[in-house]
C-alpha cells in the first residue's frame, strides 16, 4: 500500500446471513496483517430478513470513521447492489454471487465487476450457507494481495471451539474464493493489504466490549443489566468473564430492578455497575435519585439511540444528554461523562468506578450506538497506572461513625452493613446517622453537603476538554460522543479548522469552554439530536449561544464527506 | 448476644396507637434477640409506607429505598454479601402493587432473603386508598362506590411463582409472628411471610377483632411439602377460615449456593484490584 490510502469495504446481505461476523473476520485479518481498522454496521431491529451492512475501514494510519463511499462492495444479495450502488467509488470493485441472477446493469460502467460462484464454493467446502461469506473474504484477500495464511490462522482461532471440521470447511471456502479471484481477476489486484513486517499486536474492540473490559479492569464486583439495544454487548461481555474474574453479573427482571439491585450491592460494599439505553434509563430514573440521596456509588453506562419511545432501536443518537443531566426530581451531584471513542469508553468506565466510590454518588458514562456496535483496533491497553480508589470506605467497626457526617469536601465516611457500624441509607431526607429528619437546618445542611461533592470533584478530578487542531482557526467545531472520529478524520483536510471535544458534562469545564469559544471566529455545534442539547448546556454554563447547529436525527453517523461539505459551505461564504 | 435495649434508636415509634406495625416491630426485635441478629450479621431494607418506618426505630444497618423496590435492593445486598441475614420489610401496596414484578421474580429465584409483607389491605401512609389486597366491594377514599377489583392473594402468587417458603402470620400474635420470622430466616432460599397487620386508622374491616375471630393455625397432619395442597389451602379465606402458619416449604438450592463466585467468600471480601489482564486482552487480538 503506498501512501496513507484508506480502503473502505462494505459487506451487505440479509439479516441472519452472518454479515457482521464476515466484517469481523475482515477486520481481524487486516489487524493481524499490520493495519488499523474501524468498522460500522447498520442493521434493522429484526433477526432474519431485512438488510444488513457492515463496513470495514482499513488503513496504515489510525482510522476513526466510516466514509459514505467504498472501494469494495461485497454483495450477498441483489438488495445490497440496489441500496449501495451510489456509494461505490468510480474504480471500485464489486464482489457478488456469480451463481444467481444478480442484476448489475445499474452500476457505473467504471466499476470492476467480480462475480464469484460463492454458493458453489460453500457447497464444495462444507454445504453451510455462511461459508459463502468466508469464500467472499478469501476473494477480497486475493484482490488486495493479502496473506491467506493470516486468514487461515484466524479461522482456526475463531472456529476452533466448534471443532476441526468447521475450521477446515472455512479454510477451504476461503481458499476457493482466493484462488478463483486470483486467477479470474488478476488484472484488478492491488497491493493494499500486504502483510507488513514488524506487526504490532492490536485488539479489535467494540465500545460494548470496551465498556465491559473497562468495568473488569476497574474492579467491578457486581453488575445487573437488562438487555436493550445498543448496550446488550456490555452484558454479554460481563456475563462471559464473571467466573474467571470473580464478580457477579445478574440478569434482572427490568431496569428498575437493575438499578435497585446495583444500589443494594453497592450499599453492601461491592463496586457496582449497570447499563442501559434511554428507555431503560427512564425506568431507572427514580433509582438514580435514590443512589444520589443515599450517597451510594453506582456507575451507569448509558448507550444512546434515537428516541423518544422505542425510536430507532438499532441506530445511533445523542438525545439523552439533557435527560441524564436532569433526571429525576431534585438536585444531587450527578457526575456525567461522555466517551468519544472506544478507547475513551474503556478508560472512562474504569475511572467512573473510582469516581463513584470517591464521591459516593452516581457516575453516568454516556456512549452511543456507533460506539457500542462499531469496532476499532488498538494496541493492548496499559492499565498499570490504574489504582483502585475506594475513597472513604471502611469495613472496620468505628466507634461513633456517622455515615452522613457534614464535612468540608462534602464526602462523609462510608461503611457497610455487617461491620458492626450502624446507619440508615435513607431515601427520606436524613440526619448524619441516616435517621429520617424533616428539620429545616438538617435538610439545608445535607443538601449542601451532597452538592459540595461536585465542587470537590471539579477541583480534584475534572478534566479539560481537548482542542484538536490549531489553537487559532477560522472555524471551531464543538461536539461530543462518537462524532469525534468523523470530525478528526475530516480535520486532516482542513488546516484552519479546530475541534473542541467535550467529555465532562457534569461537573462542566466552564472556564476552558468559555475561553475557547469566546476566541473562536466561527463556531459550529455538531450533535445527533433535534435541539442541540450540548449547545444548550454550553449556553447555560457559559452564556455563549452557538447559532450554527449542524444536527442530525436519522440515526446515521456523520460521514466525513458531509462534514467536509458543511465546512466548505461555511469557509466559502 | 443482642440485647433488646440495643435494638432501639433515638427515634420513638410514630405509628398510630394500636397499629399492627408496632406488634411486627416487637416480634422482629424478639427474633433478633433470640437469634443474635445485629449489626455484625444482618441487613434490613424497607419500602415506602407506614411499614417502612420500622427502620428508623430499629438499630440495625438498613436501606430505606423507594416505594415498591425493597426486594431488588435486598437481592443486591445478598449477592454482594451472602453472609448477611437479609430482611425486606414491605407493604401490600409496596410489594404487590408498585413492586409486583419484583415480587414474582424474586419468588422464582430463591435468593436467601426474607420478605415480610406488612399486609394491612390498605394504603396507610397515603391516608387510606384501596390496595391490591383490599376486598372486592371495599369502600375507601379511592373506591367510594366500592372496590370493583378483586384482591390479589399473596400466598397463592408466591407458591405459583416458585417461592420455597411461604407463610402467613397475624401481627397481633407476637409470639406466633416471632416464631415464623425465625423459621423464615432459617429457611435457605426465599421466604415470603405475609403478615396480617390491622391498620386501626383506615381499615375498619380487617381489624384485630376480625383476625382474632377468624384465624386459625395450620397444624395436625397438614403437609407443608405438598405444593398442590398448599395451593388449595392458600385459597381458603372466610369466617373462621383464615389459615396462619407455614403453607409451603421445600428445600431447593438457594441462588447464592449455585454461584461459584460467592461459594468461598462473599463478593465484598474479594479484592477488586485486577492488575494483569493480558490474557483477557489477548482474546481480542
Ligand atoms: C413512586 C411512588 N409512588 C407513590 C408514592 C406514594 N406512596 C407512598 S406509600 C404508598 C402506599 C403505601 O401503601 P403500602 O405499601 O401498603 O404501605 P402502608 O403505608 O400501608 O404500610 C404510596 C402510594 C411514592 N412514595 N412513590
Ligand atoms: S395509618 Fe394505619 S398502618 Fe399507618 S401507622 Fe396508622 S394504623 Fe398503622
Amino acid at each position: 500500500m503506498s501512501g496513507p490510502k484508506t480502503i473502505s469495504i462494505k459487506v451487505g446481505g440479509q439479516a441472519g446471513q452472518g454479515i457482521k461476523a464476515a466484517g469481523q473476520l475482515l477486520a481481524k485479518t487486516a489487524t493481524r496483517s499490520g493495519y488499523n481498522i474501524f468498522t460500522y454496521t447498520e442493521f434493522p431491529s429484526i433477526i432474519r430478513g431485512g438488510h444488513n451492512v457492515t463496513q470495514v475501514m482499513i488503513s496504515r494510519d489510525e482510522v476513526t470513521a466510516a466514509t459514505r463511499m467504498c472501494d469494495v462492495l461485497i454483495a450477498l444479495d441483489q438488495d445490497t447492489i440496489d441500496k449501495h450502488k451510489d456509494e461505490i467509488k468510480n474504480d471500485g470493485i464489486v464482489i457478488y454471487e456469480g451463481e444467481k441472477k444478480i442484476d448489475t446493469s445499474d452500476l457505473k460502467k467504471s466499476v470492476k465487476l467480480c462475480p464469484i460462484p460463492l454458493s458453489k464454493f460453500a457447497q464444495e467446502a462444507g454445504s453451510n450457507e455462511l461459508l459463502k461469506n468466508t469464500a467472499a473474504i478469501g476473494a477480497v484477500m486475493a484482490l488486495l494481495n493479502g496473506d491467506l495464511k493470516i486468514l487461515f490462522n484466524l479461522l482456526k482461532d475463531e472456529f476452533g471451539s466448534k471443532g476441526e471440521e468447521i475450521v477446515k470447511a472455512n479454510q477451504k471456502a476461503a481458499e476457493l474464493g482466493y484462488d478463483h479471484a486470483k486467477k479470474e481477476y488478476a488484472k484488478y489486484i492491488e497491493r493494499l493489504l500486504e502483510k507488513k513486517d514488524n506487526i504490532e499486536k492490536k485488539m479489535v474492540l467494540s465500545g460494548n466490549t470496551a465498556a465491559g473490559l473497562g468495568a473488569i479492569a476497574g474492579g467491578v464486583q457486581f453488575s445487573a443489566i437488562y438487555p436493550m439495544s445498543p448496550i446488550s454487548g456490555v452484558l454479554h461481555t460481563l456475563a462471559k468473564y464473571q467466573e474467571k474474574y470473580g464478580y457477579v453479573y445478574k440478569q434482572p427482571e427490568d431496569e428498575i430492578s437493575a438499578i435497585n439491585m446495583s444500589i443494594g450491592a453497592a450499599h453492601a460494599g461491592a463496586r457496582a455497575l449497570t447499563s442501559t439505553s434511554g428507555g431503560g434509563f427512564a425506568l431507572m430514573a427514580e433509582g438514580y435519585g435514590l443512589a444520589g440521596i443515599t450517597e451510594t456509588p453506582v456507575v451507569i453506562i448509558e448507550g444512546m439511540r434515537p428516541g423518544p419511545g422505542t425510536g430507532l432501536p438499532t441506530w445511533s443518537g445523542q438525545g439523552d444528554l439533557q435527560f441524564i443531566l436532569h433526571a429525576p426530581q431534585g438536585d444531587f451531584p450527578r457526575i456525567v461523562l461522555a466517551a468519544g471513542d472506544i478507547k475513551e469508553t474503556f478508560y472512562l468506565t474504569m475511572k467512573a468506578l473510582n469516581l463513584a466510590e470517591k464521591y459516593q454518588t452516581t457516575v453516568v458514562v454516556i456512549i452511543d450506538k456507533n460506539l457500542c456496535d462499531g469496532d476499532q483496533s488498538y494496541p493492548v491497553f496499559d492499565i498499570s497506572d490504574f489504582e483502585v480508589d475506594r475513597g472513604k470506605l471502611t469495613r472496620e467497626k468505628v466507634e461513633g461513625i456517622k455515615r452522613y457526617q457534614l464535612s468540608d469536601d462534602g464526602i462523609s465516611p462510608r461503611t457497610t452493613p455487617g461491620t458492626g457500624n450502624f446507619f440508615i441509607a435513607n431515601s427520606d431526607e436524613h440526619d448524619e446517622e441516616g435517621l429520617s429528619s424533616e428539620e429545616s437546618d438538617n435538610a439545608n445542611a445535607q443538601q449542601a453537603k451532597r452538592m459540595q461533592k461536585l465542587i470537590t470533584c471539579a477541583n480534584e478530578d475534572m478534566e479539560e476538554p481537548t482542542l484538536y487542531g490549531p489553537e487559532e482557526a477560522d472555524v471551531t467545531i464543538v461536539s461530543w460522543g462518537s462524532n469525534k472520529g468523523s470530525i478528526l478524520a475530516t480535520l486532516k483536510d482542513f488546516l484552519n479548522v479546530n475541534f473542541l471535544h467535550i467529555t465532562w458534562m457534569n461537573p462542566f469545564p466552564t472556564e476552558r469552554v468559555k475561553s475557547v469559544l469566546s476566541k473562536a471566529k466561527y463556531v459550529i455545534d455538531m450533535e445527533a439530536n433535534l435541539t442541540g442539547q450540548l449547545a444548550n448546556l454550553i449556553a447555560e454554563k457559559t452564556g455563549i449561544i452557538i447559532a450554527d447547529r449542524f444536527l442530525k436525527v436519522d440515526g446515521r453517523p456523520y460521514y466525513p464527506e458531509e462534514i467536509k461539505d458543511k465546512l466548505e459551505s461555511v469557509l466559502n461564504r | 448476644m443482642t440485647k433488646l435495649e440495643e435494638l432501639t434508636t433515638k427515634c420513638s415509634p410514630n405509628w398510630c396507637p394500636g397499629c399492627g406495625n408496632i406488634a411486627i416491630w416487637a416480634a422482629f426485635k424478639n427474633s433478633a434477640v433470640k437469634k443474635g441478629w445485629d449489626n455484625t450479621n444482618t441487613a434490613l431494607v424497607a419500602g415506602i409506607g407506614c411499614h417502612g418506618h420500622i427502620l428508623n426505630f430499629t438499630k440495625i444497618t438498613s436501606l430505606e429505598g423507594l416505594h415498591g423496590r425493597p426486594v431488588p435492593v435486598a437481592t443486591g445486598i445478598k449477592l454482594a454479601n451472602n453472609r448477611l441475614n437479609v430482611f425486606a420489610f414491605t407493604g401490600d401496596g409496596d410489594c404487590l402493587g408498585e413492586g409486583g414484578n419484583h415480587f414474582v421474580h424474586a419468588c422464582r429465584r430463591n435468593h436467601d432473603i426474607n420478605v415480610f409483607i406488612h399486609d394491612n389491605a390498605i394504603y396507610g401512609l397515603t391516608t387510606g386508598q384501596t390496595s391490591p389486597t383490599s376486598p372486592h366491594n371495599y369502600k375507601s377514599k379511592s373506591t367510594p362506590q366500592g372496590n370493583p377489583d378483586y384482591p390479589i392473594n399473596p400466598i397463592a402468587v408466591a407458591i405459583a411463582s416458585g417461592a420455597t417458603f411461604v407463610a402467613r402470620a397475624y401481627a397481633g400474635d407476637i409470639q406466633g409472628t416471632t416464631d415464623l420470622m425465625i423459621k423464615a430466616n432459617e429457611h435457605k432460599g426465599i421466604s415470603i411471610l405475609d403478615i396480617l397487620q390491622p391498620c386501626v386508622t383506615w381499615n375498619k374491616e380487617q381489624t384485630h377483632d376480625f383476625y382474632r375471630a377468624n384465624t386459625y393455625y395450620l397444624g395436625g397432619d397438614y403437609d407443608v411439602k405438598n405444593k398442590e395442597a398448599a395451593f388449595k389451602k392458600s385459597l381458603e379465606w372466610g369466617e373462621k377460615q383464615i389459615p396462619i402458619g407455614v403453607f409451603y416449604e421445600v428445600d431447593e438450592p438457594s441462588y447464592e449456593s449455585q454461584i461459584p463466585q460467592v461459594k468461598e467468600n462473599p463478593l465484598v471480601d474479594n479484592n477488586p484490584v485486577r492488575k494483569d489482564l493480558t490474557d483477557l486482552f489477548e482474546e481480542f487480538v
